[in-house]
């Protein structure tokens, strides 16, 4: 699955008779530059996806929040803002360290990229416990949707519905999200080894550059939930 | 011959009937005309080019490129005739005539109950009179369904979240099909019945028999029941709006926006008071969602539009602005009210 | 290896005869091959298995509606069966069978690439497939799904109680492996290009896989999304599409079609591309207008994107929006008209010949067209609100489907398939299938047609008598139908054995692909081509193939 997600090329030992090759050009590309570009447009590609998948469950969000507004900012309400912040902060950081990752990696220092990895990897936890944390106070305060949701609104118990249906599209949206983020942690595994192993280097970053785009596009997706997810109350006027 | 068990065409019983068909008759004239002269065209090139030896190439001859702006410009063309035709036809299907008798509608799997203004019920046959324009108002209690009525070529989905209307004006008595056209689970095939069109004296006897009371005076029992009377007064002291000459006006909510006080409107402030609070009045209105049954629901809006078309000296909300253009309102995607509605009930 | 052992000197063949089929051997091999070409042939024989299951459901639904009464099934098994006729023919035949089959064996081929950019990816799609095709059918040996393709909520979401969760995911995942195949098309069409190989010079089938494959990587995932919403729906009791939690049902069809109306390019485009190389290789002559032709594809890839609604003129958008889908759906119609006309008048003064591909596609330009016009009959509002949910549309769909898609699929297979396979099919028994499937269909779904504007509504497991005589019609033309489609079955296969060897370009065709053996190697060139002509170029390619040949 990570090779799929990068269109990464491990070792084609076929063509290792060709020494003039480099060992992780693979045998049906022409050279490393043409390797590079396809992986880097498949990765682009890749996240025009991600954007319209996102996409969806944003614009029923969007309708939805359109139709119901007082039960959006009740909703948006009950989240934690600071937490939310922090966690921002903390992606932002660690969207640094991937690009000084990559450009250790362009670079051919070999323990920079590892260190660099590690230290998004680190980042990364951070967030993903920061939103366990929050998740587990959401289960608890009732506010999972469905059989679970017993969160009460007695100034208008008619919003309720509406207040879960906030909560299914936090749900929804934050664990998408966080799968994303799961993965990317997962990838980082396996890139700080690969870089601690010295398989990049100035001709061959391009991996390295691939996972530093999917790390920057899961950022950004937060960027846009942290405002519709925990900020949106203050902006509501009746 | 056997052409009468073996119909190549509908029969045509309403007033939209006939210009459907001379839409459709204008359709398979154009499009099998081109599609027949094309299939000609290759049929005849195709064999008088046919390739005679092994090796034989195609001539050096390209057609000149002006073809292909003729046959993007000309299609076009009679797209747009297609489209403007389609359009028309489709304003005359959806504007409701103002005199249109009402009759409601539910669908539940897999039946069509039908309610009359006067109160008669009945399930999967409706009785309607001749030459007098039908409005039915509709909504369903469980999935979408689809009131076909194919010999008045007019068909509308049946939706749980709100009221639809369709209308049709019969021309000819007799018997006709109702299919369900939306796929509504195992006994969709079933759920079908037959609308009797009367002569409307006919229509007049069938309905003195047996009926409890008009809906609306049923909706007004039920008014009593639910205690709406106690806060919508028919005076301005109650603690809700008054209901009086509402139906049909323009109403200011409490954030300034307007909206018109149709059946949909009417539905969603018993179902959601706090969605939409008039301005001036204090959102105090308990829901009435999962309380009152689609098939009272539907009697609670008849009494209130009946209150809207009894003419009081009481002054409405606010005086109906002709220039208003809330239907189809752009934030509730899919959620359009049909306009020409506004159209029929302001003066 | 310093000396030969025995295995060797067995195997060793000379170059020539060594092609991707005889590269190596055993299942295995076959399983986790990334060869383009050995992936396509996987697909061939999934698509195959599965358009077998998906014409037996639409089969038995054929005689069941040989009476009005609802004699032969259950209601809620006829509700399975037309359901699991639509998923499965849909998600799991139109959808994959020429961008996976043909896309995928002749892409590399006719950019003078050696494998597409992503062989691990390719490989990793079929498995997406097998899997869910593996989730598919264990949902229909354990009791099936009923809510129609369309999966429209509520019912889908609170009332069906049959497997709607299994078979949504199944949907999901094969959705991936739809995008995952479209993201490495476009990324080979842009990155893999032999040089010389300008985007002009391309032939117009890699453009109708190109249109195709942004169709498929940008209205996929809104699927995925919404079939993800519905399934939290389904598991955890939650209201986004559920009115009586102040979820919108129309929100859903809405999501749907935004996908599921592009996905009908996703099915008629690579059609569409594989009219435009049969016409040319067997007029012998460049499609007339290639640019409008190229270009039309991307117009209609993203015309596409704007007309969903028109599926919902009736289920409750306002008569506003309703005008702007219906005069959109006209925009839409153009270009595909663009591509009739082209075609035709390509073969004004031209080398016509009349082999088996050319008849599929003959008849392919006359079904789509009779589908192409009749969905101008739908696209009109005033006439949609009669006809729409009838058999009218029915007729319509498979029109353009059936008669559109898979008529082009099989004019592509009968097309490729000495490339393919290195073997000819006997041509006579190739014509009598394709008449066979001309005329079964016509018979089968034109009376549908007369049915739907009669009023018959479509997912009816019982109708009024009157449809009688019709019905029956349509069910002795699906039998032709079914005889039709056995055919090449048969033939096809035994053309692996006893077929006469082709011979790398046995209808003087032109395009890269037919400049390499039959079957190919497995690096497709023993050198990269150099690409200094146009598409289509007969009189000068002519020319150098024949100097070529004879060295």
């Amino acid at each position: 699955m990570s090779e799929v997600t990068l269109g990464g090329p491990p070792p084609a030992p076929q063509v290792e008779e060709h020494h003039e090759h480099h060992p992780f050009l693979q045998h049906h590309f022409e050279d490393l530059g043409q390797q590079h570009e396809a992986s880097t447009l498949g990765m682009w590609m890749f996240l025009s996806t991600e954007i319209l998948f996102f996409g969806g469950v944003l614009a029923a969000y969007w309708i939805y929040r359109v139709m119901y507004p007082e039960a959006w900012a009740i909703g948006a309400a009950q989240q934690i803002w600071w937490l939310g912040a922090i966690n921002t902060i903390v992606l932002i950081i660690s969207s640094l360290t991937m690009a000084l990752a990559v450009r250790n990696a362009q670079m051919g220092r070999r323990m920079g990229t590892v260190y660099m990895l590690i230290a998004t990897l680190f980042f990364g936890t951070i967030f993903l416990g920061v939103k366990m944390y929050e998740y587990t106070k959401h289960w608890q305060e009732g506010l999972f949707p469905g059989a679970a949701f017993t969160f009460q609104w007695p100034q208008n118990p008619a919003l309720v519905p509406k207040i879960e249906l906030f909560m299914t599209f936090y749900w929804c949206l934050t664990g998408l999200h966080a799968l994303h983020m799961v993965i990317g942690a997962g990838l980082l595994i396996w890139f700080i080894w690969r870089s601690w192993k010295g398989h990049f280097g100035p001709e061959y970053y391009g991996p390295v550059e691939i996972m530093g785009l999917y790390w920057h596009f899961v950022d950004i997706v937060w960027i846009f939930l942290f405002p519709f997810l925990y900020l949106i109350h203050g902006a509501h006027h009746g | 011959m056997m052409l009468s068990d073996f119909p190549l065409w509908p029969e045509q019983a309403s007033t939209v009937a006939p210009g459907v068909d001379a839409l459709m008759t204008f359709m398979c004239i154009v499009c099998g005309g081109v599609s027949v002269l094309t299939f000609f065209v290759i049929f005849i090139l195709a064999i008088k080019y046919r390739r005679t030896s092994e090796n034989q190439l195609a001539q050096d001859y390209e057609p000149p490129k002006a073809l292909e702006a003729a046959w993007i410009i000309i299609p076009f063309l009679i797209f747009m005739f297609m489209f403007v035709w389609g359009s028309w036809l489709y304003f005359r299907i959806q504007r409701v005539p103002e005199n249109a008798i009402d009759i409601y509608a539910t669908g539940k799997q897999w039946m069509w109950k039908f309610q009359h203004a006067s109160g008669q019920r009945e399930i999967n046959t409706l009785h309607v009179p001749v030459g007098r324009p039908i409005r039915i108002t509709m909504a369903s209690e469980d999935v979408i369904h689809s009131l076909f009525f194919p010999a008045f070529r007019v068909k509308s989905d049946v939706l749980p979240n709100r009221y639809k209307t369709m209308w049709f004006q019969a021309t000819k008595t007799g018997r006709f099909h109702i299919f369900c056209a939306e796929y509504c689970g195992t006994q969709h095939s079933g759920m079908i019945g037959w609308v009797e069109v009367m002569e409307p004296v006919d229509y007049q006897k069938w309905l003195a028999g047996g009926a409890e009371g008009s809906l609306a005076s049923q909706g007004e029992k039920l008014f009593q029941k639910y205690a709406c009377n106690t806060c919508h007064t028919n005076d301005a002291t109650g603690r809700g709006p008054v209901l009086l000459g509402l139906y049909g006006t323009t109403v200011t909510l409490s954030n300034n926006a307007t909206v018109t006080a149709d059946e949909n409107y009417i539905r969603e402030s018993i179902l959601n008071p706090q969605a939409k609070i008039v301005k001036g009045f204090a959102p105090v209105m308990p829901t009435f969602q999962g309380q009152v049954s689609e098939d009272d629901l539907l009697k609670l809006v008849s009494y209130v539009h009946s209150l809207g078309t009894q003419k009081t000296a009481v002054v409405p909300v606010e005086t109906p602005s002709s220039k208003d253009t809330s239907a189809g309102s752009p934030l509730k995607p899919g959620a359009g009210i049909p306009p020409q509605k506004d159209k029929g009930a302001t003066p | 290896m310093s000396s030969l052992t025995l295995h060797d000197v067995r195997f060793v063949e000379p170059e020539a005869t060594r092609n991707y089929i005889t590269q190596d051997y055993g299942a295995l091999s076959w399983l986790f091959t990334k060869d383009h070409k050995r992936i396509a042939i996987l697909y061939l024989i999934s698509i195959t298995a599965l358009f077998i299951l998906g014409g037996f459901f639409a089969v038995v639904m054929r005689i069941e509606l040989l009476t009005p009464e609802g004699d032969l099934l259950t209601s809620d098994t006829y509700n399975k069966f037309f359901t699991l006729h639509g998923i499965i023919m849909i998600f799991f035949f139109l959808i994959p069978s020429i961008p996976a089959v043909l896309g995928n064996f002749l892409l590399p081929l006719m950019l003078g690439a050696k494998d597409l950019a992503f062989p691990k990816i390719n490989l990793l799609s079929w498995y997406l497939y097998i899997i869910a095709a593996v989730m598919g059918l264990y949902i229909i040996i354990t009791g099936g799904v009923d809510t129609g393709w369309t999966f429209y909520t509520p019912f889908s979401t609170q009332f069906s109680n049959t497997h709607v969760f299994g078979v949504t995911f199944a949907a999901f995942i094969v959705g991936f492996s739809s995008i995952l195949t479209g993201l490495n098309f476009l990324v080979t069409i842009h990155r893999m290009r032999a040089p010389g190989l300008t985007w002009f010079r391309l032939p117009l089938f890699v453009w109708a896989m190109y249109a195709t494959s942004i169709v498929q990587l940008l209205a996929t995932p809104v699927l995925a999304i919404t079939l993800v919403m519905l399934m939290f729906e389904r598991v955890v009791h939650v209201g986004i599409f559920d009115p009586a939690l102040g979820g919108d049902p129309l929100l859903f069809q809405h999501m749907f079609w935004f996908y599921s109306h592009p996905a009908v390019y996703i099915m008629i485009l690579p059609a569409m591309g594989v009219a435009s190389e049969v016409v040319a290789a067997f007029t012998r002559k460049k499609i007339f207008g290639y640019q409008f032709v190229a270009y039309s594809s991307l117009a209609i890839a993203f015309l596409g994107f704007l007309v969903w609604a028109h599926h919902m003129f009736v289920a409750g958008i306002s008569v506003y929006s309703a005008m702007i889908f219906s005069f959109l759906s006209y925009f839409v119609a153009v270009p595909s008209a663009i591509k009739v006309f082209n075609w035709t008048a390509t073969l004004y003064r031209a080398s016509v010949s009349l082999m088996t591909p050319m008849l599929y596609i003959l008849g392919f330009i006359g079904l789509f067209t009779i589908g192409g016009v009749t969905g101008l009959f739908l696209a009109a509002i005033g006439l949609d609100v009669h006809v729409t949910d009838t058999y009218f549309v029915v007729a319509h769909f498979h029109y353009v489907m059936v008669g559109g898609a898979v008529m082009a699929y099989m004019a592509g297979l009968h097309y490729w398939w000495p490339k393919i396979t290195g073997r000819m099919y006997p041509e006579w028994w190739a014509r009598l299938a394709a008449l066979l499937v001309f005329a079964g269909f016509n018979l089968t779904f034109f009376p549908q047609f007369v049915l739907g504007y009669l009023g018959m509504p479509r997912r009816y497991h019982a109708y009024a008598p009157e449809f009688q005589v019709l019905n029956v019609m349509s069910t002795a033309g699906a039998s032709v139908l079914a005889v039709g489609y056995a055919l090449p079955l048969c033939y096809l296969l035994w053309s692996l054995w006893y077929g006469r060897p082709a011979g790398p370009n046995p209808w003087g065709a032109v395009g890269l692909e037919w400049t390499t053996a039959s079957p190919p190697p497995m690096e497709n060139f023993h050198e990269t081509p150099v690409v200094t002509w146009d598409a289509y170029d007969y009189p000068a390619m002519m020319k150098a193939m024949g100097e070529t040949q004879n060295v």
